[in-house]
């Protein structure tokens, strides 16, 4: 793979919860080193997009590719290793765990314990408030350290492809600034690629490269962010802003 | 005075081994959400393959070492085979899945070996040694007791220290965002299967010779007595269960010794209605403050 290929692709795919398919005939492509942002209403199918993507939901269609290679078949838990971390929704950190077993639990698929530690290392310079509160549980964090904390430990992998759903969910605008201006910084020095779903369209397409609009299941357009921000018609339409 | 040092030394080392099967208990309640009511049929199935070994070549050691590996077999075995394909949308399906396997295990040791009792051997003399006149433990109790804290200290570990351990914990508290990070959540689940039933195995090898012997129904009436212990700790707690098997133990020995031992199977029934009235969750039940 050229390091400006495209490192995730998502063709013709459908996916739902029984019968009913939530997404009809997805087509995404998200080039290596560039942050995009899912954005539309509620219901319009962005969380089963990356549930799907991450394997947790099985496609009933079509076919997702990391990096060039078909992911049919890949059990969730092989995914990491293939350089996917997914954050998802509710921001999953395990409340009976303390900080630094969440953050090492992140790190403990990879062979290179050496690099997993100085991973962690790095999260927790990345992420100040973690390094002091490493002893505490995750249900004793504020929503803004559990954000971090759920973050960070995707980080410790290391990933290519990060999926994040919500991030900005219930969370202050200044907190929200600062993951958003954090995911561009991971882009800029790390390479790291996104996939971003986010309510908050303002602050997703503010960061993002590219804006794909979903609506009831299907993609309505995928444009350059900054177009998309300037598209007042299509504000209106989808984003109701 | 020396009747109730007997009776709560002997108490504390038949509340060592409720402690351990508790633990079992407890391991499992926190893996799979399953109250593994088969635990004690599992056991004996253990001890049963202990003693074949150990007629067959002469070594307690050699079948004590068979039974433990056994357990942790047959608890992978009964997760792999039959439990992962339990519907656990109502907490009933296990429990009734579970006691359907306490008869078949039951029906194939009696068709196996026979149902009567099997004398069982002891690795060391049960006659009390006497310090002052009085008769306090034998070295088979502190055998016993050392087993037993062995392998509390061994899981402690396991499950404090351990990237093993860490996942264990994972898997049990948040399933698919352990997947997402890359856990093995299904192998995990079997993993806390065989460790439960290994110590199942344990407590069983460790209390069957106290008893009249080995026999298919061995392990029942100790499945009621740790299941109590389990509730009064509280089934989410391993130093609960721990707590509980001593508690357990000691109201036990109390009970028949000044009491009469018709009314042990009574005091247990007491002991788990009154914990459940008063203290539902357990004495060691954490403080409900989570939930989102």
């Amino acid at each position: 793979m050229s390091e400006r290929g495209d490192l995730l692709m998502v063709r013709d795919v459908v996916a739902g919860y029984g019968a009913a398919p939530v997404l009809h005939a997805i087509d995404l492509t998200v080039p290596a080193g560039t942050i995009a942002a899912v954005v539309g209403a509620n219901g319009a199918g962005k969380t089963t997009l990356l549930r799907t993507i991450s394997g947790v939901l099985r496609p009933q269609a079509g076919r997702i590719q990391l990096a060039g290679e078909d992911l049919r078949g890949v059990p969730v838990e092989r995914l990491v290793q293939r350089g996917m971390a997914h954050v998802p929704e509710g921001r999953g950190v395990i409340g009976e765990l303390t900080v630094d077993e969440n953050l090492r639990l992140g790190g403990l698929w990879r062979r290179d314990r050496a690099d997993a530690a100085r991973a962690l290392e790095e999260v927790y310079q990345l992420f100040e408030p973690l390094a002091r509160r490493r002893r505490h549980l995750g249900h004793q964090l504020s929503g803004g350290e559990r954000q971090m904390l759920a973050l960070g430990r995707a980080l410790v992998g290391r990933p290519r492809l990060l999926l994040l759903d919500e991030p900005s969910l219930g969370l202050a605008p200044r907190v929200v600034a600062r993951i958003m201006a954090l995911l561009r910084q991971l882009r800029d020095d790390t390479g790291l690629t996104v996939l971003l779903v986010e309510q908050n369209v303002r602050s997703a397409l503010s960061v993002a490269d590219q804006g794909v609009v979903m609506s009831l299941g299907r993609v309505v357009t995928t444009a350059p962010a900054a177009d998309l921000r300037d598209d007042v018609d299509l504000r209106h339409a989808y984003l109701g802003f | 005075m020396d009747r109730f040092v007997f009776l709560t030394l002997d108490g504390l080392s038949r509340g060592a081994v409720y402690a351990a099967f508790a633990l079992a208990l407890v391991l499992i309640w926190r893996a799979a959400r399953v109250v593994n009511f088969a635990q004690g049929a599992m056991a004996v199935a253990a001890a049963y393959v202990a003693y074949s070994v150990a007629s067959a070549t002469g070594s307690y050691w050699l079948g004590f070492v068979v039974a433990l590996v056994a357990g942790l077999a047959l608890g992978a075995l009964v997760d792999r085979a039959v439990m992962r394909y339990v519907d656990h949308a109502s907490p009933l399906n296990p429990v009734i899945v579970a006691l359907g396997l306490v008869l078949l295990i039951q029906a194939v040791l009696g068709m196996v070996y026979g149902s009567e009792f099997r004398p069982a051997e002891v690795p060391f003399s049960r006659g009390a040694f006497t310090v002052g006149g009085f008769a306090v433990l034998s070295p088979y109790d502190l055998f016993v007791f050392g087993a037993v804290a062995v392998v509390v200290c061994a899981l402690a570990w396991i499950f404090a220290r351990t990237a093993i351990g860490l996942r264990m914990r994972a898997a049990a508290f948040a399933p698919e965002v352990s997947r997402l990070l890359g856990v093995n959540v299904g192998g995990m689940l079997t993993l806390g299967w065989a460790l439960a039933s290994g110590v199942g195995a344990l407590a069983a090898m460790l209390v069957i010779p106290t008893e009249l012997g080995l026999h298919p129904h061995a392990m029942d009436l100790v499945f009621v007595s740790s299941f109590t212990a389990a509730v009064v700790g509280g089934l989410d707690s391993p130093p609960g269960a721990l707590v509980g098997g001593l508690v357990v133990g000691l109201v036990l020995s109390y009970v028949s010794g000044y009491a009469g031992s018709d009314l042990t199977p009574l005091a247990v029934l007491v002991l788990l209605l009154a914990v459940l009235l008063v203290r539902p969750g357990g004495l060691f039940a954490p403080v409900a403050a989570r939930r989102v």
